[in-house]
């Protein structure tokens, strides 16, 4: 297995080395999220090495040596981070094999626990080896005991007792707190600052105003947190209507200018009209984390100093040094673990306004933290999207072309992708915004992610329309464009099944020739009790399934349904298939709090917004799944020892609404493509 | 507009100087050092600051700091620590009852003051106890079978 992370900083020691007492520091580029991810890759690193897991220090990525791995997205850290380190433990492991046979001639034990004993009794130790021990790529691994077990994630105690530091939760010497105060509108333009009450208020430090971002600095963060209002009322703004009608969003994303591109193709069209038209839409969603975006900055002179909850410490680095300009390596980003994180949400531009009012008291770190309504406002919102799909089928009723075409902004405005997208507090809304880029299909895709049946289809076509302009600011959010794209084939799937008179677990099964997607299928009916329970006058039950980006893990999910004058979902049985299982817990973990996730945004969750500016500001405007609306669930993993590990974070967002929608479709006999499942669009849909 | 307030928190006796509305979470946090409870919304409205004032559950983000002299307040760090947990830390940690952990002492302090009430609640009565606390990353059932378990060592 190849890892692009470690071709890219091979110097195994940047990845591992050992540390005092008897510790192993282990600098991934990959971030916590929230996912468990540190202790995933730890487990690799102790079974490589063969020591104990709590020799493992994970140390936090920062530009000042951590290896330069991008983002943490995708799915990807366990294949990237995980392969590096893996072959990298193996350098490590045969070295001390090697460098102990020098010692000792033969007679020695394996490493235990990062020690080889002589039969004299000498040891030599990982410790014991000199600096510059050569270390080769491509030795022969221990054979992993602990890849594969559930061990307890190594930072759970700390969030349980309460002394594990949240960015949030850190104090800086002479730490002061800065608040932005955002604009009252998308297009809105700041005018004029009167900041003399402000800067009246007892605690104020001061009044920072650049272009159309305007803030205050604080001693108290509570001062900071009053203090943006009394600044609000001496703000004079200029603006205009910009949105497009929300209750019209479907056919605005449709005729709105964008940029064609087929992403797949082969085959003839048919000719004449096809089998099954269907279309399907979704609104903005937004990220929604229970903690709001935040960090730190602080300058001395002409350096920059900042700590972020980003998923990239790198690129933010490169924004900030573009931003400011002065040199990147001027510049230090560390990590430091913020509240969950489902994507590109505000944790970039908090650290830009956190570097922009620090540079008014420098030698002072500035600690901003969002408010709720800002974070839901003002965040970069996971994409609106259309999808049209027809389908022609051949004359046993299965698919033999079909077109999937796709309307959406990008699904990437990160720091440093296409366009460099400026971070918020430089925006200048009503100039021309960079509109949101989607990375090509072959690392995944953005809208078309997902777009791509899994099925065998003789003929193919799909293609993106990406919105050249943006209403509001777009962005990577867990399984980008797989969310609506395996929404809507699974819901045609299920209409062809019962065209052709079939069982939709059955009509799948004639349909796919991959084993293990197969087996995922099979085994989530299985589970579930497919084909023999019942369900009620007002029940449903429904299959979803697909491969993540077509290239990763593998899950079908089941859901059952009670239509009312709502939707309830009862029961979600998964079954997936991630390839080697590292942490079997942690598989479950994400893959059942993705689930959970994924039925929120599809049976309840929408950005709203006016003419202006959104409205959907609190829990109140934008509800989330609680307590009460999560099911029992089980999960099914089926470990393939022989097959690379693949990520669980994204895997089951997409199968998860599908299998809903079409338990709601079993339920009602019709299909509801515009989500979210609400009353409202139940009606106006059925 | 300052104001010196003895608050007593986990047992221990504090004098703050704030204005007498400091929502009481930013007392907590910036001048008793005690972050465990977390900013979350400011209205009340996701529990991840809940807190407990007299054996309630109450949100320290729209608590003011005068409102609360007197009374004994107990947060996620006087329920326990790692050599004495409290049964629903340790009930937390055999569950992995968490992914960002954000919403955790949120949900224990406001646990801790159901199972007050109810010693051995059921399934449902666990969920209508947290209906008001928000968790985004998915872990609800997990969280319920950590309830559930603390109390049945």
């Amino acid at each position: 297995m190849t890892s692009p992370s470690l071709a890219a900083n091979p110097d195994p020691t940047a990845w591992i080395s050992p540390g005092p007492a008897g510790t192993i520091v282990v600098r991934s580029g990959k971030v916590e999220l929230g996912q468990g991810v540190l202790t995933a890759l730890a487990q690799i690193v102790a079974d490589g090495m063969r020591v104990r897991l709590d020799r493992v220090r994970m140390a936090p990525a920062s530009t000042d040596g951590s290896p330069d791995e991008g983002y943490t997205a995708g799915s990807l850290s366990v294949q990237h981070s995980g392969a590096a380190l893996r072959v990298v433990a193996a350098a490590w492991y045969t070295a001390l094999g090697d460098a102990a046979e020098t010692a000792f001639g033969t007679g020695m034990s394996d490493v235990e626990d990062g020690t080889i004993t002589a039969d004299d009794g000498r040891t030599f130790s990982y410790w014991d080896l000199p600096p510059d021990v050569p270390l080769e790529i491509g030795g022969p691994a221990a054979t992993p005991e602990m890849v594969g077990t559930s061990v307890g994630r190594l930072d759970i105690p700390g969030r349980v007792f309460g002394s594990r530091r949240y960015l949030q939760d850190v104090r800086l010497p002479g730490q002061l707190f800065g608040r932005m105060l955002r604009p009252p509108g998308r297009s809105a333009r700041l005018v004029a600052v009167d900041d003399g009450q402000v800067r009246a208020l007892p605690g104020v430090v001061e009044v920072v105003w650049d272009g159309d971002a305007v803030g205050v600095i604080a001693q108290r963060e509570d001062i900071a947190v009053r203090a943006v209002d009394v600044l609000a009322d001496g703000c004079t703004w200029k603006q205009e209507p910009s949105l497009p009608d929300q209750y019209d969003l479907a056919n605005y994303l449709r005729s709105a200018p964008s940029d064609e591109t087929v992403q797949a193709e082969r085959g003839d069209p048919p000719a004449g009209p096809p089998s099954v038209e269907a279309t399907f839409s979704r609104p903005y969603l937004a990220h929604a984390s229970i903690g709001t975006s935040c960090a730190i900055a602080r300058w001395d002179t002409d350096r920059l100093a900042v700590w972020t909850h980003s998923q990239g410490v790198y690129p933010l680095r490169g924004e900030l040094a573009r931003w400011f300009g002065i040199d990147a390596d001027h510049i230090t980003v560390t990590h430091v673990e913020g509240a969950g994180c489902y994507g590109h949400n505000g944790a970039d531009d908090a650290a830009g306004d956190a570097a922009l009012l620090a540079a008014a008291v420098p030698g002072r770190p500035v600690h901003v933290v969002w408010s709720r309504q800002d974070e839901l406002g003002w965040a970069p919102y996971g994409p609106a999207m259309a999808v049209t799909v027809r389908v022609t089928v051949d004359d046993q009723g299965r698919p033999a072309h079909w077109t999937q075409e796709i309307w959406s902004n990008g699904h990437s405005n990160r720091p440093g992708s296409a366009g460099n997208p400026p971070l918020l507090a430089a925006l200048r809304q009503a100039d021309d915004p960079v509109a949101s880029s989607d990375p090509p299909l072959a690392r995944g895709g953005g809208s078309a992610r997902n777009g791509v049946p899994g099925y065998p289809v003789p003929g193919l076509r799909v293609v993106s329309h990406r919105l050249r302009t943006m209403p509001l600011r777009t962005s990577a959010m867990r399984s980008l464009g797989a969310h609506l794209n395996v929404y809507a084939i699974e819901s045609v799937i299920d209409e062809l099944a019962e065209t052709a008179g079939a069982d939709p677990v059955a009509y799948r099964l004639r349909l796919l020739d991959d084993p293990r997607g197969r087996a995922v299928i099979e085994a989530a009916a299985e589970a579930a009790g497919w084909g023999t329970a019942k369900a009620g006058p007002d029940g449903g039950r429904g299959i979803g399934y697909a491969r993540y980006k077509n290239m990763g893990a593998y899950c079908a999910v089941v859901a059952d349904v009670e239509v009312t004058s709502r939707i309830t979902v009862t029961r979600l049985t998964l079954a997936v298939d991630v390839g080697l299982v590292v942490n079997p817990d942690g598989v479950r973990n994400q893959m059942e709090g993705g689930a959970v996730q994924a039925l929120s945004w599809t049976t309840m969750e929408q950005v709203r917004f006016d003419a202006r500016d959104v409205t959907s500001r609190t829990w109140e405007d934008y509800p989330i799944a609680r307590f009460a609306d999560v099911p029992p669930m089980e999960t099914v993993i089926l470990n393939r020892p022989d097959q690379p590990s693949l990520g669980a974070g994204e895997g089951s967002l997409g199968p998860t609404a599908a299998a809903i929608g079409n338990a709601v479709r079993a339920a009602l006999g019709v299909t509801i493509g515009d989500l979210p499942l609400t009353a409202e669009n139940l009606m106006r849909d059925r | 507009m300052s104001d010196t307030f003895s608050l007593r928190v986990n047992g221990v006796r504090h004098d703050v100087q704030c204005a007498p509305d400091t929502p009481l979470l930013y007392v907590l946090r910036n001048d008793l050092g005690l972050t465990a409870a977390k900013f979350g919304c400011g209205l009340g409205l996701c529990g991840s600051c809940n807190v407990l004032v007299g054996g309630q559950a109450v949100h320290s983000c729209d608590t003011p700091a005068w409102s609360v002299v007197d009374q004994e307040i107990t947060t996620l760090e006087g329920l326990g620590d790692e050599s004495e947990p409290h049964p629903l830390q340790r009930a937390f940690i055999d569950e992995q009852a968490l992914q960002c952990g954000y919403c955790t002492a949120g949900m224990i302090v406001t646990a801790a003051a159901l199972l007050d009430r109810t010693p051995d609640p059921t399934e449902a009565e666990v969920r209508a106890g947290l209906a008001d606390n928000l968790c985004r990353c998915g872990v609800h059932n997990r969280i319920v079978r950590a309830v559930r378990r603390s109390v049945a060592r």
